[in-house]
């Protein structure tokens, strides 16, 4: 699925929280770079249809989400960056009460969550109550969660924070592989620089601006930087 | 068939959670079974009634009391519910809810079936610990009232979802109990016929004919005896389209409140 944004902004108040962002979300992996308050929080808000667009448009293979909601919420799988498991039920529960908002039937639901759980190493936890699972556990419930109705679009929100190198590299690489090998179009945002590599387009915001858009290597060469860490110094300083 | 899965769904949820809260199912048959076999024996001489209909003998409080008691199980069951509501949005997980390609309307009406299964077996159970005390109502009546306790849990449920959607934090939860449990509990039929609070203050009741949730009481009371109350029954429809319409457009996606996640920067990050 390809994701237009168009000329997106929002304000809460009078803080601008994202100034007239345009961006296309191609099939394959995409990162979202910017630090914490930059929007990337607020431009998944919109892209989810959890609020409402104060002015611009999100296409998502030429529809809005008020177009053709039912359609596009099939198609894509959503990681907060606040957890959204319910922590009294079980990993099990927690994945057939998704399965079930999505409408899989309970036999396809039991073995989408056997095989999810089998790929993100969770197996031995299918029973086990959220609240007694540690964080990057419940990183990887919240991946499954995402992953069980086999979407076409993955928007990822900060989906690594706070977890240990095997759990990061874990989600990375599972997530990484859905994008080249399945086609997958991924939107992970992100204030890590080293989840971002040269090959991987990249858009970074800063206070709600979109300051560059394109694959990181290019980036690099444009401004004439060795690595992310001085391409981030340069746009920090320039903006 | 997407429809029917999303739907099981939710009710099983709800179903699960209610079983994990047993505490709950205790709390909310506690506080009617104390009025009902405490206050209700305490009151029993000071509050004579009348023969007022659907009665037709003079009754004892007890059974004056009951249905106005299971009123109360399905108000309170309701506003935990939409407490419930408030916990998930603070926790997260009503995202996970409205990301469903199903439409809001039926997410929430599924939400409502399952509060009314919960309110319906906690009402039916204290129907049973009622016949304790002699309070046996016409058979046909339990079953008529049916109807009447889902309707009325709708009714409820949909302005717990109103509320919830315009609480905006877990901690005001506590002024729905002053502000909107206690004055439609007690500025109701559920506890003395209007008549006495006619006769105790004009204006009173007045508020007491004008809350809803007196003509839900009459409604169930009649039910219960197995007659119809034509003019509440309208009310209360009524009054839960009204509610439901607005607690379905509460839900539509809106510009939030400022917030923008986590503020903590790490060694590494951008």
């Amino acid at each position: 699925m390809e994701i237009d944004i168009q000329g997106v902004s929002h304000t809460y108040g009078k803080v601008t929280a994202l100034d007239d962002i345009s961006l296309t979300l191609k099939p394959g992996f995409n990162i979202l770079l910017g630090p914490n308050g930059a929007g990337k929080s607020s431009l998944f808000a919109l892209l989810t249809g959890l609020q409402r667009i104060g002015h611009g448009n999100i296409l998502f293979n030429g529809s809005t989400i008020t177009q053709n909601r039912a359609s596009i919420m099939k198609s894509l799988g959503v990681v907060f960056q606040q957890s959204t498991l319910d922590i009294d039920l079980t990993v099990k529960q927690n994945l057939a009460y998704f399965a079930s908002l999505h409408g899989l039937a309970p036999e396809k639901s039991i073995s989408r969550i056997s095989d999810l759980l089998n790929e993100l190493d969770l197996s031995d936890r299918l029973n086990t109550k959220i609240r007694n699972l540690n964080g990057g556990h419940r990183r990887r419930v919240e991946l499954a969660r995402c992953l069980i109705h086999q979407p076409s679009t993955l928007l990822l929100d900060e989906p690594t924070v706070g977890l240990d190198i095997a759990s990061r590299q874990l989600i990375h690489s599972v997530v990484h592989d859905l994008a080249v090998k399945q086609g997958v179009t991924v939107l992970w945002a992100t204030h890590l620089f080293e989840e971002v590599s040269p090959t991987d387009p990249l858009a970074i915001l800063l206070n709600g601006r979109l300051v560059e858009r394109d694959v990181c290597s290019a980036l690099l060469t444009k401004h004439q930087v060795s690595d992310i860490h001085q391409l981030w110094d340069v746009l920090t300083h320039a903006n | 068939m997407m429809y029917w899965r999303c739907f099981v769904g939710v009710l099983n949820r709800e179903m699960l959670k209610f079983w994990q809260q047993r505490s709950r199912l205790l709390s909310a048959l506690v506080r009617p079974l104390l009025w009902l076999f405490v206050f209700a024996a305490g009151f029993r001489s000071a509050l004579g009634l009348s023969m007022i209909p659907p009665y037709e003998t003079y009754i004892l409080y007890e059974e004056y009391i009951v249905p106005g008691l299971a009123a109360m199980i399905i108000l309170f069951n309701s506003m935990q519910s939409s407490l419930s509501m408030v916990y998930d949005r603070e926790m997260g997980s009503m995202k996970v809810l409205l990301m469903s390609p199903v439409p809001r309307s039926f997410l929430l009406c599924s939400k409502l079936v399952a509060n009314t299964l919960v309110s319906a077996i906690q009402v039916y159970l204290f129907f049973c610990f009622a016949l304790l005390v002699d309070v046996q109502l016409p058979l046909m009546g339990y079953v008529y009232a049916l109807p009447i306790i889902a309707l009325l849990s709708i009714f409820l449920g949909a302005l717990g979802l109103l509320l919830a959607n315009s609480i905006k934090q877990l901690e005001n939860f506590a002024g729905v109990m002053n502000f909107v449990i206690f004055p439609m509990f007690f500025l109701s039929s559920a506890l003395y016929p209007l008549w006495k609070m006619q006769e105790a203050s004009e204006w009173l009741y007045q508020v007491c004919v004008f809350n809803p949730f007196t003509s839900g009481i009459e409604l169930l009371r009649f039910g219960l005896y197995e007659k119809l109350a034509a003019k509440e029954l309208v009310i209360v429809l009524l009054v839960t389209l009204i509610t439901f319409t607005f607690a379905v457009r509460s839900f539509r996606p809106k510009p939030a409140a400022a917030g923008f996640g986590n503020k903590s920067l790490g060694k590494n990050s951008a």
